[in-house]
């Protein structure tokens, strides 16, 4: 049987084809303006430039902020139940899920068949999500992709009091001023978003294993804080954005 | 050079019918903020000179920058104050105080010498906090509210939004109420979001002035939130930069349903008054 999830993010779309749990393929897409009108574009830019053909498709299956829009879709799943099932069909041994993307965050507490037991949100505030990468990145007039592999090479300690994303890039420009390295205020964000993903962990309890799920699984920087922070080993695989859509696809075939 | 569009407008005042040579006490207050500054001069407990300008990168050099600007003209040089009293984010780097203040204090003082007896609540919306504050006839604190955790409702926010729009910060208000029906108000409260929202409208068609109104709505949304958490007791006045804004003070009194005070002094000078006032207190109880 084959079945398509797709994860309509607040910043991506993935794509992804699975059958009989295997991956035929799987696509990224930097999301437009216009949600349904560029979700109709991508999916034929899909079939097209992957040579799957779309009418062997038995269920298309949507998540993510947007899933309303994709009107090819059958079904629609909660971001939480399709993080889980792609978690937990990708390592059996996971218990607690950490998904962190471009405007939200969560933990999600799952049992041994990836049914969810508990799950916190944190969707109020750019703090603990990847929009204040993103902020800080621009403050540090430094690449996306590179803010992780920065962080890691820091030296001291710098600690951001503030909580807020907006306070925060006031505070990095005012550090910047005083010549603080750029690796150490890296660090320093990262820590500050492990910190508060943290507090969403303990909400809903730690169980190992770990995973950490979502676009900025992909980030090292914010890894080794988590890690750190956490206390515990964390586990990424190895297309972490696309785990949500993998969940999507496999409740799409009845898993 | 790129505008500067969250540049808000900086203001010096001096009592032109008072003259410090006849009195018996002069002392001032200085409040220094994460975004602005403010120096006042009282004698004998008046009015006499003030001044509010923005904060730098460095808390001792605002704090003095802020008294010469409120001395200069006057004839007072800063030897001559008797007692003054540093308040805000900054007041522990306030290099000639006598005393350092939290800022609750100071705005509950400085609310009720620019309101009147009457003013019961107190919002303070600041650079990067908001607060309630309820004092009681003597300007005395009896209970307090404050966000300093989040943009949301605090004049970053709104600065934020000036970039994004291209409008200076001090147009803002007039702009926003240039609308025929009003918008629903943005449905993010942290600032970073908003943003992205706001984007959204902004390519869908709206006019800057719709989103403006949007925006103002959410900020009074969410401080009346605030109010009323702590209980709105009438008579209500509102400091602080954003008191200003008409577009936010406006629908504030809408939503509560009550007329806030006004004064025909700077708004911002409320934590650097009851600092000085509060110096007054301090100096006669210490002779």
């Amino acid at each position: 049987m084959v079945t398509a999830g797709l994860d309509v993010g607040f910043k991506t779309v993935k794509i992804l084809i699975l059958k009989d749990e295997v991956i035929l393929g799987q696509t990224l897409f930097l999301a437009g303006y216009d949600v349904r009108e560029f979700l109709k574009t991508i999916w034929d830019e899909f079939f097209l430039e992957t040579g799957i053909s779309p009418e062997q498709i038995a269920r298309i299956i949507a998540t993510g902020v947007g899933k309303k829009e994709a009107l090819m879709a059958q079904e629609r799943v909660t971001e939480v139940s399709a993080a889980a099932k792609g978690s937990i069909f990708l390592n059996s041994q996971v218990r607690t899920v950490i998904d962190v993307g471009a405007e939200e965050g969560r933990a999600i507490k799952i049992d041994g068949q990836g049914r969810v037991i508990d799950f916190a949100i944190n969707e109020k505030c750019a703090a603990g999500t990847g929009a204040f990468i993103e902020a800080t990145a621009r403050a540090l007039e430094v690449k996306l992709e590179e803010l992780g592999p920065l962080s890691l090479q820091s030296t001291q300690a710098v600690t951001i009091n503030a909580q807020c994303a907006v306070f925060a890039e006031s505070e990095l420009v005012s550090l910047v001023h005083r010549k603080t390295p750029k690796e150490d205020m890296a660090r320093a964000v990262h820590e500050a978003i492990a910190d508060r993903i943290v507090s969403l962990v303990r909400r809903v309890g730690l169980e190992k294993e770990v995973m950490l799920i979502g676009g900025l699984a992909k980030n090292v920087g914010f890894l080794a804080a988590l890690q750190q922070e956490l206390e515990e080993k964390v586990n990424v695989p190895e297309y972490p954005e696309f785990t949500s859509a993998l969940g999507a696809a496999l409740i799409g075939a009845g898993r | 050079m790129t505008q500067e569009f969250w540049r808000w407008t900086e203001s010096r005042w001096t009592a032109g019918d008072r003259d410090w040579k006849s009195a018996k006490t002069i002392t001032a207050g200085v409040d220094v903020g994460s975004v602005s500054s403010q120096a006042v001069i009282l004698i004998d407990g008046g009015l006499y000179a003030y001044s509010n300008m923005r904060t730098g990168s460095s808390s001792p050099e605002s704090a003095i920058n802020a008294m010469n600007w409120a001395l200069e003209g006057t004839g007072l040089s800063l030897d001559q104050i008797q007692y003054t009293v540093g308040t805000g984010y900054g007041r522990v780097n306030v290099p000639f105080s006598n005393r350092a203040v939290t800022e609750i204090a100071c705005h509950g003082l400085g609310a009720h010498f620019l309101y009147g007896p009457t003013v019961r609540t107190v919002l303070d919306m600041g650079g990067q906090d908001c607060k309630v504050i309820r004092t009681d006839g003597q300007g005395k604190v009896t209970n307090f509210l404050m966000n300093d955790k989040c943009a949301a409702g605090t004049g970053r926010g709104l600065e934020v939004f000036a970039d994004l729009l291209g409008v200076s910060i001090n147009e803002i208000g007039e702009l926003s109420l240039k609308v025929e029906e009003n918008p629903p108000a943005v449905s993010s409260t942290c600032v970073v979001f908003a943003k992205t929202e706001a984007s959204g409208l902004l390519r869908e068609g709206w006019s800057k002035e719709k989103v403006l109104a949007a925006y103002c709505a959410a900020m009074s949304h969410r401080v009346v939130t605030l109010l009323n958490r702590i209980g709105v007791e009438p008579d209500f006045a509102i400091t602080g930069g954003i008191a200003k804004n008409i577009g936010i003070v406006s629908r504030i009194e809408k939503e509560l349903q009550i007329q806030a005070l006004t004064s025909k002094y700077d708004t911002q000078i409320a934590g650097a008054l009851g600092a000085a006032l509060l110096a007054k207190a301090l100096w006669e109880k210490g002779k």
